[in-house]
């Protein structure tokens, strides 16, 4: 049992850590603020969810569990409202550079 | 060497590599947004070297109350940003090797420590238990060395003093020039809405639980100015003018505390900031409380600025 | 080489970054940034200290950790009265610089 919760764990980190790389690469090389923007909402919710699911088995009970989930909801919710101002700002005063 | 040394490498690379470029980027807008990852990868820092409440105060006062700060500031600046002379080659290498020099003689005093270094740890936690707190860090500071936070909250009243005199005088008593959001934004409106209740608990959450495991009054108040300052940036609530009775009660009511239960200990316990036997807890909770309160409003002051315009 | 040894001389390298930015960098806001650096090298360096300091199976000195603690919140009132200088300098004299050289146009800044 503790081996498999120990693979799922592991597995999950592993993919969250890909999302996460995969996000930051996006965020080098795409060319445009939209674009990169794209590819950081998916480390927030992909990436970071994931991670929250392999560390689940290993909270300090149902509680700790809960203040897992809610921090990735919060880092959704912040990230989400970001974006959203970002985007805005950069299509009324345009790409800056 | 494990893996788990590697990644500490990793990290100090890392952390090394974001400070160096906050040094050397042309931008001051790049150097701002450098140093406020510098102080979130910092945060980390702190938890691997097992200092949990210390982590808690980087990310949220060395990396975002002075992010914000920043932000201000290069905001405003922008219009002047002017392309200052660079110094000469010469001065910079010779700096640099003065640099260098002063870096390896710490380094050199660190690596050259004595293998059992010093410590206070076990009459720390000697003693703990007649506080009754569970938080070694909280006992240090609310009860070992309660007059070193006491002075620091007066420290921060004064830089705030220091601030407001900054304000121009037919300005004094009036709001702080807090630069909001100018357009109306719904999402941000939406966010001011939700995420306060949520951050006053969690700061609420903080302070309480500071006793006893990680956390703290200064944790605690940081989070709830940040909820004060977001409602203030998406124009739900005008920054209070600083001629308010109540702002100014507020501000004073930590240290007040602090210093009334200081001299209630000469009293009553022998010593200046010393606590009766059996009401230790309360009174360090009582004021934990009080100072929370003042650490938000004086935060939150300290990030609004001077006074720009008349009171209304 | 030990984890604390390892980020204590990561905060030796970030004093002395920090030392040279303060010097070299002329602009007030840029040398508020290198000094924010340089305090935090030298917290790290406590850090140092408290990490090492574990005795009797605690994992860190807490006086340090304490002694930390008050030492950033005195450095964020410090960083906070410096910006309100350096944003009344730039309103009382319309530049942002200490330095009394004639101030190079901004057309000719390389952005």
């Amino acid at each position: 049992m503790n081996l498999a919760l120990d693979l799922f764990t592991v597995s999950a980190l592993s993919a969250g850590a890909l999302f996460f790389l995969a996000g930051t690469v996006g965020l080098i090389r795409f060319p445009d603020p939209l674009t990169r923007l794209h590819a950081l909402t998916k480390v927030d919710n992909l990436g970071l969810g994931l991670v929250v699911l392999g560390l689940l088995p290993h909270a300090n009970g149902p509680v700790g569990a809960l203040k897992l989930v809610s921090i990735w909801l919060l880092v959704q919710l912040s990230g989400a409202i970001v974006t959203q101002l970002i985007a805005g700002a950069v299509r009324e005063r345009g790409p800056r550079e | 060497m494990t893996i788990l040394f590697f990644a500490d490498v990793g990290l100090v690379l890392l952390v090394l590599a974001i400070g160096a470029s906050t040094i050397f980027v042309r931008k001051a807008f790049d150097a701002v947004i450098a140093f406020v990852v510098y102080g979130l990868l910092l945060a980390i820092v702190w938890v691997r070297l097992s200092a949990i409440d210390v982590a808690l105060t980087e990310a949220a006062i060395g990396g975002g109350m002075t992010g914000m700060l920043l932000l201000g500031a290069v905001a405003r600046l922008r219009s002047a940003e002017l392309d200052s002379p660079r110094i000469g080659l010469r001065v910079r290498l010779a700096a640099g090797f003065f640099c260098a020099l002063v870096a390896s003689c710490l380094a050199g005093a660190l690596l050259l420590s004595p293998k059992a270094i010093p410590t206070l740890a076990p009459a720390v936690m000697e003693n703990l238990v007649h506080t009754g707190l569970g938080n070694p860090v909280a006992g240090v500071l609310f009860a070992y060395r309660a007059l070193d936070t006491m002075l620091e909250k007066v420290v921060l009243l004064l830089a705030l003093l220091g601030v407001w005199s900054l304000a121009p005088n037919d300005a004094w008593n009036g709001i702080p020039g807090l630069r909001v959001y100018e357009r109306p934004s719904s999402t941000l409106t939406f966010l001011a809405q939700v995420l306060p209740p949520v951050g006053i608990v969690v700061g609420i959450y903080m302070c309480w639980v500071g006793a006893n495991e990680p956390g703290g009054a200064f944790q605690g108040g940081t989070i709830l100015a940040a909820m004060w300052l977001l409602v203030i940036v998406a124009r739900l609530e005008r920054a209070p003018s600083i001629g308010q009775p109540w702002l100014r009660i507020g501000l004073v009511v930590g240290p007040i505390t602090f210093l009334a239960v200081g001299l209630a200990g000469l009293v009553l316990a022998n010593a200046f900031l010393g606590y009766p036997p059996g009401y230790a807890k309360a009174l360090i909770v009582a004021i934990e409380v009080t100072l929370t309160i003042s650490i938000a409003v004086a935060l939150t002051m300290l990030a609004a600025g001077p006074p720009k315009q008349e009171q209304q | 080489m030990s984890d604390a040894t390892l980020f204590g001389l990561c905060g030796a390298a970030l004093v002395g970054i920090g030392l040279y930015g303060l010097i070299t960098n002329p602009e007030p806001l840029r040398k508020i940034l290198a000094f924010n650096l340089l305090g935090s090298g030298v917290f790290l360096v406590f850090g140092f200290i408290s990490r090492r300091a574990a005795a009797d199976g605690f994992p860190g000195d807490p006086v340090p950790q304490a002694m930390v603690i008050t030492a950033i919140v005195v450095a964020f009132a410090a960083t906070a009265l410096a910006i309100a200088l350096v944003q009344r300098l730039l309103e009382q004299t319309g530049r942002a610089t200490l330095s009394s050289d004639e101030p190079v146009s901004a057309d000719k800044s390389n952005s």
